[in-house]
C-alpha cells in the first residue's frame, strides 16, 4: 500500500482526504485505483489515463516526467505527491 | 618571463611601489580594498587598463581575494603588453593577516555595529556580510501576506534596498495576517503603508515603491532598477508566469513562495543555474482548481512561516552563504508540522530557460492562465 498525498485544492475530489492509501507497483496503476475510487478526481487530473500537465507527482520526492513518466515504479509503504501549483501570495 | 616566478608576498608588494590592480567584482571592492591601487574587474582588464595605464613598462602587481585569480589574468596582461605584471601571493586576505591597511567604501559605523551586533557575532555573517546586506537591493512583488515578514524580516537585516510592487489598498480583511500594515493604514495604498512601516523599523533601509500592478509594459522598467534578488509573493498566476519569464531574461534570481490554506511552498529560482518556475509548473490548473486565498482562506500565520523562509532564502542568497533551495521545492504543511522536500530540475525543453527557447517576449499572460 502507498500513501498518495492530496493537494487543498484537489480535497473536495477525495471527499476531503489530505491522504488517501493506493495500490500499484507503477504510477499508473496507483492513479488507476485511486481515480477508480475518487472518479471526480479522476476527471480533474486523469482523464482517458492521460496526466494533466498541470498536476505534477513526486514519487519518492522526484518529479515522474522526469523519471519514466506513469511507469515509474512505486515501491510499497513509498510516498507520492500530487502537486498543482499554488497562486497564493495573499 | 614565462620562465620567472610570477608571485610575490603581500610584503615585498608593499615595499616595491609598483602599481597594484585588484581584478575582483565591483562588490568586493566595495566591501574592502587596499588603499592606492586600481580597480580593474577581471571581465574588463582587456578592454581597459590600456587606456588607464598606457605605459606597458611600468611594473603591476595584480591581486584578487587569495590570489587565484590575480595569477590567471597575468597571460592577458602579457598579451597586452606589459613587460613587468606579477601576481600577489595570498591576495588582499593575505594583506589583512599582516596588518596591513584597507579601505573600504562603506565602514560601520558605531550605531550599525550595535544594531548588527547579533549579526556581526556570528563568522558566516560578520562585518563583510552586513556590509554586503547594507548594499544589497531586494525587490518584492507584493506586499501583502508573503511580502509582509519577508520585507520586515529583509528590513531589520539590514538589507540596503527594497522595492515594493503593489497597487492594492489595505483592507480591513488582510490585518489577520498582513502584519506590515495596521488599522490605521486602513485604505492606504499597500506600498505607502509598507515604506512607512520599514523605514520605522529601520531608517538605513532605502524603499522604493510601485504603486502598479506588474504588467508585460511595466515589468522591464521595474526590473531595470539594479535588484540583486527578488521575492515574489504575488497572487495569481499571470503575475507569477510574467515575473518568471522577465526573471530569466533579466537574469534575477527569485525566491518564490505560494500558500494555501495550511500549506505553502518555497524554491528559489535561479536563472540558468536551476530551473525556473516553466520548468516546475509548465501550465497553471484551471481556474476552477486556483482559488486565491480571497475565495478559500488561509490560516493567518501561514504567510509568516513562508514569507520567513523566503527571507531566509533571500539572506543566504545576499550573503552567498549557506545551501539555497535552488532546484528543491520544500512544502510545508502547517497542519501536520511537516515540511518535505521534491525535487526540481531543469528541462532543456523548457519553452523560456530551455536550450532552445520558443518563448522570448512577454505573451498574454492572462489568457495564457485561462483568462484570470
Amino acid at each position: 500500500m502507498t500513501t498518495v498525498r492530496i493537494p487543498p485544492t484537489l480535497r473536495a475530489e477525495t471527499g476531503g482526504e489530505s491522504a488517501v492509501p493506493a495500490s500499484g507497483s507503477t504510477v499508473r496503476e496507483l492513479l488507476d485505483d485511486l481515480t477508480g475510487r475518487f472518479p471526480a478526481l479522476r476527471e480533474r487530473i486523469y482523464p482517458e489515463g492521460e496526466l494533466a500537465r498541470f498536476v505534477n507527482v513526486y514519487v519518492e520526492g522526484e518529479d515522474v516526467r522526469t523519471r519514466e513518466g506513469l511507469d515509474t515504479r512505486v515501491s510499497d509503504g513509498s510516498t507520492v505527491i500530487l502537486l498543482p501549483a499554488m497562486a497564493g501570495g495573499c | 618571463m614565462s620562465a620567472t616566478v610570477r608571485e610575490i608576498g603581500p610584503r615585498e608588494a608593499r615595499e616595491t611601489g609598483a602599481l597594484l590592480v585588484d581584478v575582483r567584482s565591483d562588490e568586493e571592492w566595495k566591501v574592502s580594498h587596499i588603499p592606492g591601487a586600481l580597480h580593474v574587474p577581471m571581465s574588463q582588464v582587456e578592454e581597459r587598463l590600456p587606456e588607464l595605464v598606457p605605459d606597458r613598462s611600468r611594473p603591476i602587481i595584480t591581486y584578487c581575494a587569495v590570489g587565484a585569480r590575480s595569477y590567471r589574468i597575468l597571460p592577458t596582461l602579457d598579451a597586452l603588453g606589459y613587460e613587468d605584471a606579477i601576481s600577489m601571493a595570498g591576495g588582499i586576505v593575505a594583506w589583512r593577516e599582516l596588518g596591513f591597511p584597507v579601505d573600504s567604501e562603506s565602514r560601520l559605523d558605531e550605531d550599525k555595529r550595535e544594531r548588527y551586533s547579533r549579526h556581526l557575532l556570528i563568522p558566516e555573517v560578520g562585518e563583510d556580510g552586513q556590509r554586503r546586506l547594507l548594499e544589497t537591493s531586494i525587490l518584492l512583488i507584493g506586499a501583502g501576506g508573503l511580502g509582509s515578514p519577508s520585507a520586515l524580516y529583509l528590513a531589520a537585516a539590514g538589507v540596503g534596498r527594497i522595492g515594493i510592487v503593489d497597487d492594492d489598498v489595505v483592507d480591513s480583511s488582510n490585518l489577520q495576517r498582513q502584519v506590515l500594515h495596521s488599522t490605521a493604514g486602513l485604505g492606504e495604498r499597500k506600498a505607502r503603508s509598507a515604506r512607512k512601516a520599514l523605514t520605522a523599523l529601520n531608517p538605513d533601509v532605502e524603499v522604493v515603491t510601485y504603486e502598479e500592478r506588474l504588467t508585460s509594459e511595466n515589468v522591464d522598467r521595474i526590473l531595470t532598477g539594479n535588484w540583486d534578488l527578488i521575492v515574489d509573493g504575488a497572487d495569481n498566476f499571470p503575475t507569477r508566469y510574467l515575473l518568471n519569464d522577465a526573471s530569466v531574461w533579466h537574469d534575477i534570481p527569485v525566491v518564490h513562495g505560494s500558500i494555501f490554506r495550511f500549506e505553502g511552498q518555497v524554491t528559489v529560482f535561479k536563472p540558468h543555474e536551476g530551473p525556473c518556475y516553466r520548468c516546475l509548473f509548465p501550465q497553471p490548473p484551471p481556474p476552477e482548481l486556483a482559488p486565491s486565498c480571497a475565495e478559500g482562506g488561509v490560516l493567518g500565520v501561514l504567510p509568516g512561516v513562508i514569507g520567513s523562509l523566503q527571507a531566509n532564502e533571500a539572506l543566504k542568497l545576499a550573503l552567498g552563504i549557506g545551501e539555497p533551495a535552488v532546484g528543491r521545492l520544500l512544502l510545508f504543511d502547517a497542519l501536520g508540522a511537516r515540511l518535505d522536500e521534491v525535487r526540481v530540475r531543469r528541462d532543456p525543453d523548457c519553452p523560456v530557460c530551455g536550450d532552445n527557447p520558443t518563448i522570448t517576449e512577454y505573451i498574454d499572460y492572462v489568457d495564457f492562465c485561462g483568462g484570470r
